[in-house]
């Protein structure tokens, strides 16, 4: 339905997106992952025609995307990052306004304008001015406006950003809602879990590159033994920097990453977070290392790994602009 | 900072300047005319005298012309001197004797510059007619007391002789024009502040082309600026009496061309503005430039003489004296054409500059 082929944008000097491409099917879910600044949203305004890529092309249903191409845009329904909400104006007459953009008119523009309300939950203050709206109540007006000329291709630029956990479940039913009336969504996000729960197809996108596309189970086969392993201590973290018999005046933590199977190690709230790449040997050596250093250990609890883990295996960073979890030694490498 | 600093100094400085801050700048003179229907040596005496006078410059015309050009508001002022006006002048020094009667007709937008005249033409008229008394009288026939030699009589160049002058014709039209300026203005800020938020992502993502959205912003502003045209001009008929004595369709002219010159200055404006708050700062600056030199807030004639010569290519200025002519001076559509010419021609340059500079795709 959609092609992305090597795709090329800089500002200045900047380069912002170099060389993307990527395939979206009809009735597919695409999640556009990466930290802010990866080039997400200045894919996601080539492929809606905002932007003049400075190489490759964007084709919807093997034509191509450019800025004046009326007919494809009538096809396409782009929900901005930034609110584009009129305040002073109500939720109708906002969408009123969005539907004659379209050219639509009349009972065409009341039904879908209903429909999109109703969608979206918010029929009931549809007479209220949007100023008096909640953030995760514009949130969803804003993906409402995108809805009105009823598109095959809904492009969504970080929808939730700025809400509460309860205004993000309700957008998301939204979304699923969408998925399941057959729509084609391509949704930007920083948030792993967005993605996980919603996305059939994962593209990471990290200083302008694509650097992994593949599904959410896909994307786990790239790291097939690794897992995570929490250890609480008796007595909490602060233990981790116990000294070690075998070599002493070295911490625990240091002790901990040099043990084969471990391939990063942090602290944690209670305790020490492993990754491992042998789940199996890598604990067993781990409960061991730590019993040598007097340390009792309470509780194990491992889990899976995260994209978030997967992001940083391939990225050598996090998502966030905050460091997720500092390593204090880490055997992971980009 | 443009709005809390430079504003204050500007309209100081400016007031200061116009006020007698002008140092060695050329004075304007008040431009009269001298209606001469005594022919005599006095009355030729006196249209020299006022023609080395530092406040007015005088013209010679008949009476038709006079007339014409003060209620087309070219002169302000019109001394009408008439026949016999020595010979009775004189005569009346003896206060027994019934005085001439000096006709001014004078612009009542500008009244007082009826005034300074009236008070010139005493200086030079008392002087003159003394002057021919004592040469023709001496002894018992000499002037017993001195008396003014003359009456005034001063008639406002309206619309038709017996029209009133509503003051308020030209204020509402220096404050309308001032105003939809404005709102030309913040059109332009709103686009401005349009780019910033997602709302533009939106348009832009909609099936428009640039020309479409330039061609929208326009007519939308263009409207909002007739409705504001409006309002402003029912209240000014409806509530303070203003008529439109001169054309009808000329104020309509007017009005549209003004309000499209007004939205083609506010797209000018958000297409070489970087953003909302810089531009607003320098816009309100360059709009009170436009308003104060236009002669909206203060007669021209009391600016120097550069200044009365700049105001010319000010647009403001001819939408003030468009609006004037086709209301209460009753001037016909004639009268809107080259106001209306300018206001388009302004327009269409700043058209031009918008649609070259405008940034439709983001940076």
């Amino acid at each position: 339905m959609l092609s992305i082929s090597h795709l090329k944008k800089h500002y200045g000097g900047r380069t912002a997106v170099d060389d993307v491409s990527f395939e979206v099917r009809a009735g597919e879910t695409i999640g556009l992952l990466g930290p802010n600044g990866a080039g997400k949203t200045t894919t996601l305004s080539m492929m809606s025609g905002l932007v003049q890529p400075d190489g490759g092309w964007v084709s919807f249903g093997g034509e191509r995307v450019h800025q004046d191409a009326a007919s494809l845009k009538r096809r396409v329904g782009l929900v901005p990052q930034d609110l584009a909400l009129f305040d002073e104006l109500s939720a109708w007459a906002n969408l009123e306004l969005f539907g004659g953009l379209y050219g639509l008119t009349g009972r065409t523009l009341e039904h879908r304008a209903e429909a999109a309300l109703g969608l979206v939950g918010l029929s009931s203050r549809r007479a209220d001015r949007v100023k008096h709206f909640s953030g995760g109540m514009k949130r969803r007006l804003n993906i409402a406006g995108a809805l009105l000329h009823d598109p095959e291709l809904i492009l969504l630029d970080e929808p939730t950003v700025g809400v509460d956990p309860q205004s993000r479940n309700a957008i998301f039913e939204n979304l699923e809602e969408l998925k399941a009336r057959g729509k084609t969504l391509v949704y930007t996000t920083h948030y792993m879990e967005e993605a996980e729960r919603l996305c059939d197809r994962i593209v990471i996108i990290d200083h302008g590159r694509v650097v992994a596309n593949d599904t959410v189970h896909g994307l786990h086969r790239l790291l097939p033994n690794s897992r995570s392993v929490e250890l609480q201590f008796e007595g909490g973290a602060a233990h981790a920097g116990a000294a070690h018999a075998g070599a002493a005046e070295e911490p625990l933590l240091t002790a901990l990453a040099s043990l084969p199977g471990i391939s990063a190690v942090s602290r944690s709230e209670a305790g020490v977070r492993l990754e491992t790449d042998d789940f199996a040997a890598g604990l067993a050596r781990a409960l061991e290392c730590v019993a040598l250093a007097g340390v009792r250990v309470v509780s194990v609890q491992s889990s899976r790994a995260t994209l978030e883990d997967i992001f940083i295996t391939l990225t050598g960073h996090g998502l966030r602009d905050a460091p997720v979890a500092a390593p204090l030694a880490a055997k992971v490498s980009a | 900072m443009i709005i809390g600093v430079l504003v204050p100094i500007l309209i100081a400085a400016f007031f200061g300047y116009v006020f007698g801050g002008n140092g060695n700048a050329e004075s304007a003179k008040i431009p009269i005319a001298v209606v001469d229907e005594d022919h005599s040596d006095v009355s030729r005496a006196i249209i020299a005298d006022l023609g080395q006078d530092s406040l007015v410059g005088v013209q010679m015309l008949d009476r038709s012309q006079a007339q014409r050009l003060v209620r087309a508001g070219k002169i302000q002022v019109a001394a009408v001197l008439p026949p016999n006006f020595a010979a009775r002048a004189t005569a009346a020094l003896d206060a027994d004797q019934e005085r001439p009667q000096v006709e001014l007709l004078i612009d009542p937008s500008q009244s007082l510059s009826g005034r300074i005249v009236e008070g010139v033409l005493v200086r030079y008229a008392v002087r003159e007619v003394t002057r021919a008394a004592a040469r023709g009288a001496s002894g018992p026939n000499a002037p017993r007391e001195f008396s003014l030699p003359y009456t005034v009589a001063t008639t406002k160049m309206t619309a038709g002789n017996n029209a009133p002058y509503n003051s308020y014709a030209h204020s509402f039209a220096g404050m309308t024009t001032q105003f939809i300026l404005l709102t030309g203005i913040d059109a332009g800020i709103v686009l401005l502040l349009l780019r910033e938020r997602g709302t533009w992502q939106r348009i832009r993502a909609a099936p428009l082309t640039q020309a479409q959205f330039l061609l929208a912003r326009t007519i939308a502003t263009m409207l909002i600026g007739i409705f504001q045209f409006t309002l402003i001009y029912a209240v000014a008929i409806g509530v303070f009496g203003v008529r439109i004595d001169g054309s009808a369709v000329g104020l309509a002219g007017m009005a549209l061309a003004l309000c499209f010159m007004n939205s083609a200055f506010g797209l000018m404006l958000a297409s070489v503005g970087r953003s909302a708050a810089a531009t607003r700062g320098i816009a309100l600056l360059v709009t009170l430039l436009l308003v104060m030199i236009g002669g909206a807030w203060v007669p021209s004639f009391v600016f120097p003489k550069w200044m009365q010569q700049v105001s010319l290519a000010v647009p403001t200025r001819w939408a003030v004296d468009g609006l004037d002519a086709v209301t209460w001076r009753g001037q016909g559509l004639q009268a809107a054409l080259a106001p209306i010419a300018v206001l388009c021609t302004t327009a269409i340059v700043c058209l031009a500059v918008a649609i070259w500079r405008f940034r439709w795709e983001d940076s």
